[in-house]
């Protein structure tokens, strides 16, 4: 880990990192556990009966007719689901135990279905009736309790703040591409200036160690890039990845190889009132790279890896009259990682008959969504089953072990 | 009280600019406080018009639905789509409107206090665009006419603004007992807007009342509501019947009167309420001056709030002239906007050059820094506001913001950055740490120059 700062040539620096007043080295923090987590959350909403398709109950081809395109191949994954064309790439992370679902699931939110609410609600892993959302996100309750967590132990990553880490936990916020505007002349006297003030100094310290990392390796080797380059050409949608998410990925895969334990960033544009196939073909192709791309760039590491893929809820199990559908509460989430024990389909089915639906309308949901990143927690980082339902999920049933890592 | 000039117009206003003398005394800056210069030629949107556009999206929205797979389907989209660019638009002419004066105004101890009471009374951080723009009418009818008058006054007109209303879900509240409440099944009190009166707007947290005086104030408050194309109404039918009791006091009743009668007496009695004064005497301190401000400034300041029965003029004039607020070894790291708006200042700009910025310099500019910096324009994270201490706003990416906007914007800004010395000697007059100076000096343009004396601590603190 300490070999990649031995030979920083940033452009930003300009200089040798050596010599760099902005950069002193690193004291090799141990980061209190090996494990990776990464929670991507999808703001919209997510259809998840279409994302992950249970083709296997009967009732489901006449409620999505509106928008299932004929003569499309079928990514089936268990006799029962299918994964949605835009998600093929993953069949093989499926294949190789690296890819589960977890449908009809959701938080304890009801009836009001709006995105803001949900969101916050997912992102706090709290609520009841009446009661208030926590100001904080579970994730950074567990930052809370973890002994031996630093700033950089967790990261999220985007211009907004996401609720999701916001709290007391100490966590680093970054936006990829960050650079200092500054000449080597400029930084140099800009670190003077600063020296007096450890507020400023030490910070904007920080900041060139941050930004020197992302610039100090390539993410992957050239061979990589074609490997990659070819895996994305046979997909729906478009080009691969949008510029943004994939400096993204490249800037999560670079701090997990470094101090970084946990990583969390959202994608947005799944609210899909009309339209839908074209935007989840180009949103979940989106998804796919991106999950390939934590893949290729971790290497070893994908191996102690998961990646929770979240939404505030799910959508109408019918198709509406705009060739999409509306808000809901079912729905659908996506592990991926090696870490886990993949190839697995969770949640009780409920069934598609009208009185199967909650409220006649939406795919009612039979487990918790916080009880699966429950158990990823337990597993990964040893949290107790009694911090997990009063400090990080407070209101949550833990349940059984779903067994949903290796 | 030890008045300095570039101190009080560091910490207290705006900053220094070349445009405008320094003030000589206190009150200098407390009677430029008073009024609004700019009221006539730069208006705000109001309260009025932010209802009528909501209600005319509204109708559009609907027009547009109901009009799918006919023919006027597309001229519906059309008009819909130009209503909310619109409304956008006015939202952004609003930031530019508050930079202009603040960069206009000589010294800017209003524009100062018309930020704390905004962030104080913080509301419209959640839900979408729409609640975005209608959070600036908020501060526009509801904060700006009271920063230099009377506290129970903003404190009434707050409670009775829609943006409030609905920030903190008084539309969801009804008596249970009410006409409406007993016909529906899930209507029910909603205590936020009692809570956070209590907790956040008067008293504070660690004042002596409890969950039932919550409960008791919610009841009370039910009947305050807003309707679409209306705004602010009172609804009899939503009102708990029978007298509360808020801490001791009894309010409303059998043949007492209704409607916004006992609503205002409780807001009045929590006004005066002595631990107001503490709380809000606090919090002035906190922010214009010190993170850990000097324990006698905060009695000075209370107990005038006390005296005056919250006289905000009389209470501003307290916060200046204890000696407290003038120490200079603690000084506070300012926020974002104040960043901005005192580079702005630093660099020469005034009303009209900030007047002439177009929207989309306006965002780059200034809306986007701001994001970047961790502070966006009308979006506090929630009622509590904004983080008053340091670290919450130096930290590694924010810090990043700040440095690149010094060293990027001011030569976007305008043609003619300022020599870098004369710029340090206006901020920072005599006491420029001897590093700074030489590192200004030692700058290989002016651009860096200038970056280097926005981006240093000396100038990022009041």
């Amino acid at each position: 880990m300490m070999d990649r700062r031995k030979f920083l040539t940033s452009a930003v620096l300009g200089c040798s990192a050596a010599a760099s007043p902005l950069v002193t080295p690193l004291t090799l923090a141990s980061a209190p556990w090996e494990g990776r987590l990464v929670v991507i959350i999808l703001r919209g909403a997510l259809d998840g009966l279409d994302a992950v398709r249970p083709l296997g109950d009967p009732g489901y081809l006449a409620l999505r007719e509106g928008l299932l395109e004929t003569g499309a191949e079928d990514h089936g994954l268990d006799g029962f689901f299918a994964l949605h064309p835009g998600l093929a790439p993953l069949v093989p992370l499926w294949q190789a135990g690296e890819l589960s679902v977890a449908h009809a699931t959701s938080t304890p939110y009801r009836d009001k279905r709006s995105h803001f609410d949900g969101q916050a609600i997912l992102e706090a892993g709290a609520w009841a009736r009446g009661g208030d959302i926590p100001v904080d996100g579970w994730l950074n309750r567990l930052l809370q309790i973890a002994p031996g967590v630093e700033a950089r132990t967790a990261f999220s990553v985007g211009r907004e703040r996401m609720h999701l880490l916001a709290g007391a936990g100490p966590h680093a916020t970054w936006l990829p591409k960050t650079e200092l505007a500054l000449s080597a002349q400029a930084q140099q006297l800009l670190e003077l200036v600063y020296h007096e003030d450890p507020l400023f100094r030490d910070a904007a310290r920080q900041a060139g160690e941050i930004i020197a990392d992302v610039d100090a390796a390539p993410m992957m080797e050239e061979e990589d890039e074609a490997a990659m380059g070819s895996m994305m050409d046979g997909m729906a949608g478009g080009p691969g990845l949008g510029r943004f998410t994939g400096e993204v990925a490249r800037f999560v895969v670079e701090q997990l190889g470094l101090e970084t334990r946990i990583a969390a960033f959202s994608l947005g544009g799944w609210d899909t009132h009309s339209g839908q196939n074209a935007a989840l073909n180009r949103g979940l192709g989106q998804l796919a790279t991106t999950i390939l791309t934590l893949k290729a760039g971790l290497g070893p590491i994908w191996g102690k890896t998961a990646v929770l893929v979240m939404t505030e809820f799910g959508r109408t199990a019918r198709v509406n009259g705009n060739r999409g559908t509306d808000h809901g509460t079912g729905g659908a989430m996506l592990m991926a990682g090696g870490a886990l024990k993949g190839g697995q389909a969770f949640g009780g089915w409920p069934g598609l008959d009208e009185s199967d639906l909650y409220a006649g309308r939406d795919l009612m949901p039979t487990r918790d969504i916080r009880a699966y990143a429950g158990h990823i927690m337990r597993a990964m980082f040893g949290v107790s089953s009694g911090d997990l339902e009063r400090v990080i999920f407070p209101g949550l049933d833990l349940g059984e072990d779903p067994g949903l890592l290796l | 009280m030890r008045f300095d000039p570039l101190t009080a117009v560091t910490r207290f206003g705006g900053g220094p600019s070349p445009l405008h003398a320094l003030p000589t005394t206190a009150s200098d800056m407390l009677d430029e406080a008073r009024e609004d210069p700019f009221a006539g030629a730069h208006p705000f949107t109001t309260t009025d018009d932010f209802v009528a556009s909501e209600a005319l999206l509204a109708e559009l929205r609907s027009a547009r639905r109901n009009s799918r797979g006919t023919a006027e389907r597309e001229a519906n989209d059309e008009a819909f789509a130009e209503a909310r660019r619109a409304a956008q638009a006015r939202a952004n002419d609003d930031l530019k409107r508050s930079f202009l004066r603040q960069a206009g105004l000589a010294y800017g101890l209003r524009e100062r206090l018309v930020a704390f009471w905004s962030d104080h009374f913080a509301a419209g951080g959640r839900g979408g665009a729409a609640d975005r723009l209608a959070a600036l009418t908020l501060t526009s009818d509801a904060i700006r006419p009271h920063v230099m008058g009377s506290f129970t006054e903003m404190l009434r007109a707050v409670v009775r603004h829609p943006v409030m209303l609905r920030y903190l879900d008084q539309v969801r509240s009804m008596g249970p007992n009410s006409r409406v409440g007993r016909r529906r099944d899930n209507a029910g009190l909603n205590e936020n807007l009692a809570r956070e009166l209590l907790e956040l707007h008067t008293l504070g947290v660690g004042a002596p009342y409890d969950q039932r005086d919550v409960r008791e104030l919610a009841e009370l408050l039910t009947g305050l509501t807003v309707e679409r194309g209306e705004g602010f109404i009172f609804r009899e039918d939503f009102v708990e019947p029978g007298a509360e009791e808020v801490l001791g006091q009894t309010y409303g009743g059998r043949g007492k009167p209704g409607g916004l009668v006992p609503i205002d007496a409780v807001l009045d009695d929590l006004a005066r309420h002595p631990a107001t004064a503490d709380h809000i005497a606090r919090k002035l301190a906190v922010h214009f001056v010190s993170d850990t401000p000097d324990p006698a400034l905060v009695a000075h300041v209370a107990a005038r709030f006390r005296e005056t029965g919250g006289d905000l003029a009389e209470v501003a004039a307290a916060l200046l002239e204890h000696p407290g607020a003038w120490d200079l070894t603690r000084r506070n790291v300012k926020w974002p906007a104040l960043y901005i708006a005192s580079s702005l200042r630093a660099l020469g700009l005034g009303a009209a050059e900030v007047s002439a910025l177009d929207p989309r310099r306006v965002h780059q500019l200034i809306r986007r820094p701001l994001e970047g910096m961790g502070q966006p324009w009308t979006e506090p994270p929630d009622p509590a506001g904004f983080e008053e201490a340091d670290p919450s706003w130096i930290t590694p990416q924010a810090v990043a913001a700040r440095i690149n906007w010094a060293m990027r914007s001011p030569a976007r800004l305008t043609d003619a950055l300022p020599d870098p010395r004369e710029m340090l000697r206006l901020v920072a007059g005599d006491r420029a740490p001897g590093e700074l100076t030489f590192a200004v000096g030692a700058a290989e343009d002016r651009k860096v120059g200038v970056g280097l004396v926005l981006a240093s601590p000396t100038f990022q603190r009041v």
